[in-house]
């Protein structure tokens, strides 16, 4: 019997204790978790607001999930210390917990910067977690002005699921495009585009030089006034527990294919992990749910003895606003295919005869083709990439590989 | 697991399947009025390239990707069939972006919709394969 331990409760944590339970029934599985509350998927915050899902169907794994995989979770509270040598946990309480292996599974904390004058400012809110999304619906009124500054994924879908229920959103940031870690400016221009035929306003290449009450002095020197701030600038990876243990960190918690950190018996994964990104070739932290999942059920079959690896991470993403889709992938490298339509964009990433990443704006029909020959790192000299990157199939993939995989259990 | 496979050589590109994918999905009992004039979404498309013709589906992975990629967790496995919650479902399409087999689309009403061997709906055994004229598409259990 041995004990496992799993910091934080996210989607990483589920995927450790699905990892876990893979390969060993019995041991005991202990989750610390500082939310008090059973796993809900946490990018559907905004579509509660919106009114697309309830608290219900938001949770990210059935009622019975804990009991079924005979997980205890210790509700509200948070780990502050581990010791390496004696492989504990101490808990907030001041509860100290053995464990053979760790699960940091921590996430990330949104990160606000030193306004001048925020500490002034009244019904401010992050938008990370449920209760965060609580805090604000109860201040949500169809006369507010909203103030968002982040015109990133958080704080765009934060605009969508809030835009109907108040009189105004604006959106600001100090890039001169939405979504600017994952689009380029063209595509980005169609994504907020569609955003400000809804009603969302922007103030882009723009930032807050200081704030006077529920009002905020932009570096362009236009004002902009409101009732309720929402930050959205960024977040970071909460590593320092594993960090002041003595273990590998960059901008978050270094891991190997198998989830180790580099301190005995511990591992990472999820939002506070960087691991390898195989399309830019750098250890990056790739803040996704599919990967924290992912991760996290790597971390737990390692944890529990087993051997899976995960050796093909890279950044993607696919998010849509008020209909338009975007999908992502990967690094934007290399020679560029391109094709464009009615407001749709096509950009595909080949370097060294791999596809290596791209972006679709409001094409995404069976896009996954596109991933999984990134994630393949299928050489495009095997198959019949002309057909291909005009519109994702399996006939161009070849004879083989339809036998293979159409012809049996994949 | 019994699953539905396809034998390129006998499939005709008649799209059949696609009409009686989307008919047994509809809930109607008439076919003319669950299909006529709309635009079908249907979980099995036929692919043409030159000679060969051939139905792709959901595979039904044993190591699906698709569910380990779902923000919501509207995506199950139960007893090796992958299933969707359309309920849960909050139409993301990160399982769009990740399924390598282009098996799961965006669906009507804001849910992604996927191939669920008909034991979700009146079915109860794959309408394709029932309704494939020349055979081609077959249910049965390959390991
Ligand atoms: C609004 C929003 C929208 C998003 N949309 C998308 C999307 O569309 N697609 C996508 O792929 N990703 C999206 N994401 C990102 C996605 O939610 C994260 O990548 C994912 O939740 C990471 O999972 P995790 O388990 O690593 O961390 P988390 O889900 O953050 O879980 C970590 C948990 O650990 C807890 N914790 C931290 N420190 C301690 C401690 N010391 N002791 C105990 N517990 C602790 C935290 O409270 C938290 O509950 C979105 C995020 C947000 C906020
Ligand atoms: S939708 Fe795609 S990834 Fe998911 S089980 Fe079907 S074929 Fe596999
Ligand atoms: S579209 Fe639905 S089923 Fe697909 S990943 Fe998003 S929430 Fe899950």
């Amino acid at each position: 019997m041995k004990n496992y331990v799993i910091i934080g409760n996210g989607a990483a944590a589920v995927g450790a204790i699905e990892g876990i339970r893979s390969a060993d029934r019995d041991s005991r599985i202990t989750v610390i978790s500082r939310e008090a509350c059973h796993v809900y998927a946490r990018p559907l915050i905004s579509y509660l607001l919106e009114g697309k899902t309830d608290l219900k169907r938001m949770l990210y794994r059935p009622e019975d999930f804990y009991e079924k995989n005979r997980a205890e979770v210790l509700y509200g509270k948070s780990a502050v210390k581990i010791d390496p040598e004696k492989r504990t946990v101490t808990l907030d309480s001041g509860e100290e917990i053995g464990y053979d292996a760790l699960l940091c599974a921590a996430g990330s904390t949104p990160f606000v910067p030193p306004f001048e004058g925020l500490d002034g400012v009244k019904n401010v809110h992050p938008f990370m977690t449920l209760s965060d999304a609580q805090a604000l619906e109860k201040d949500l009124a169809p006369d507010k002005k909203v103030f968002i500054i982040g015109a990133g994924l958080i704080g765009l879908k934060c605009a969508e699921g809030i835009l109907e229920r108040v009189g105004s959103v604006t959106v600001c940031d100090l890039a001169p495009r939405v979504l600017s870690s994952i689009l380029d400016e063209e595509c980005a221009a169609l994504m907020e585009e569609r955003l400000k035929e809804h009603g969302v306003k922007f103030l882009l290449g723009d930032t807050v030089e200081r704030f006077e009450g529920q009002k905020a002095i932009m570096k362009s020197g236009k004002t902009v006034d409101f009732d309720i701030l929402v930050t959205a600038v960024g977040v970071r990876p909460n590593i320092s527990l594993v960090k002041d243990a003595g273990g590998e960190c960059g901008r978050g918690i270094s891991v190997d294919e198998k989830m180790r950190t580099t301190l005995p018996g511990v591992f990472a994964a999820g939002d506070c992990a960087e691991s390898f990104d195989i399309t830019s070739q750098t250890k990056k932290v790739m803040a996704i749910m599919p990967l924290a999942y992912m991760q996290g059920h790597c971390a737990g079959v390692n944890m529990a003895g087993g051997g899976e690896t995960l050796d093909s991470c890279m950044p993607f993403n696919s998010i849509g606003f008020f209909g338009l889709h975007c999908m992502s992938a990967g690094s934007y490298e290399g020679e560029c295919y391109e094709e464009k339509g009615e407001g749709t964009i096509k950009r595909l990433y080949v370097k060294d005869g791999r596809l290596i990443g791209f972006m679709l704006i409001g094409r995404n029909e069976r896009a996954g083709i596109y991933t999984a020959l990134i994630r393949n790192r299928t050489p495009l000299s095997e198959i019949d990439f002309e057909t291909l990157k005009k519109t994702p199939g399996l006939a161009p993939m070849g004879k083989n590989y339809r036998t293979e995989k159409l012809g049996g259990a994949v | 697991m019994k699953r539905v496979y396809v034998n390129e050589k006998w499939c005709l590109g008649c799209h059949l399947c696609e009409y009686n994918c989307a008919f047994a999905n509809s809930g109607d009992t008439d076919m003319v009025r669950a299909l006529k004039g709309k635009k079908i979404v249907p979980n099995i498309v036929v692919e043409e390239a030159g000679d060969i013709n051939f139905a792709v589906s959901c595979r039904h992975c044993k190591d699906p990707i698709c569910v380990k990629s779902c923000i919501s967790g509207a995506l199950s496995i139960e007893d090796g069939a992958v299933k969707i919650d359309k309920e849960k479902c909050v139409g993301c399409l990160t399982c769009v972006l990740v399924c390598p087999y282009g098996c799961i689309r965006e669906g009507e009403n804001g849910a992604a919709t996927k191939c669920e061997l008909c034991l979700e709906n009146s079915c109860g055994e794959p309408a394709c394969v029932k309704g494939c004229p020349n055979r081609a598409i077959v249910y049965e259990d390959r390991g």
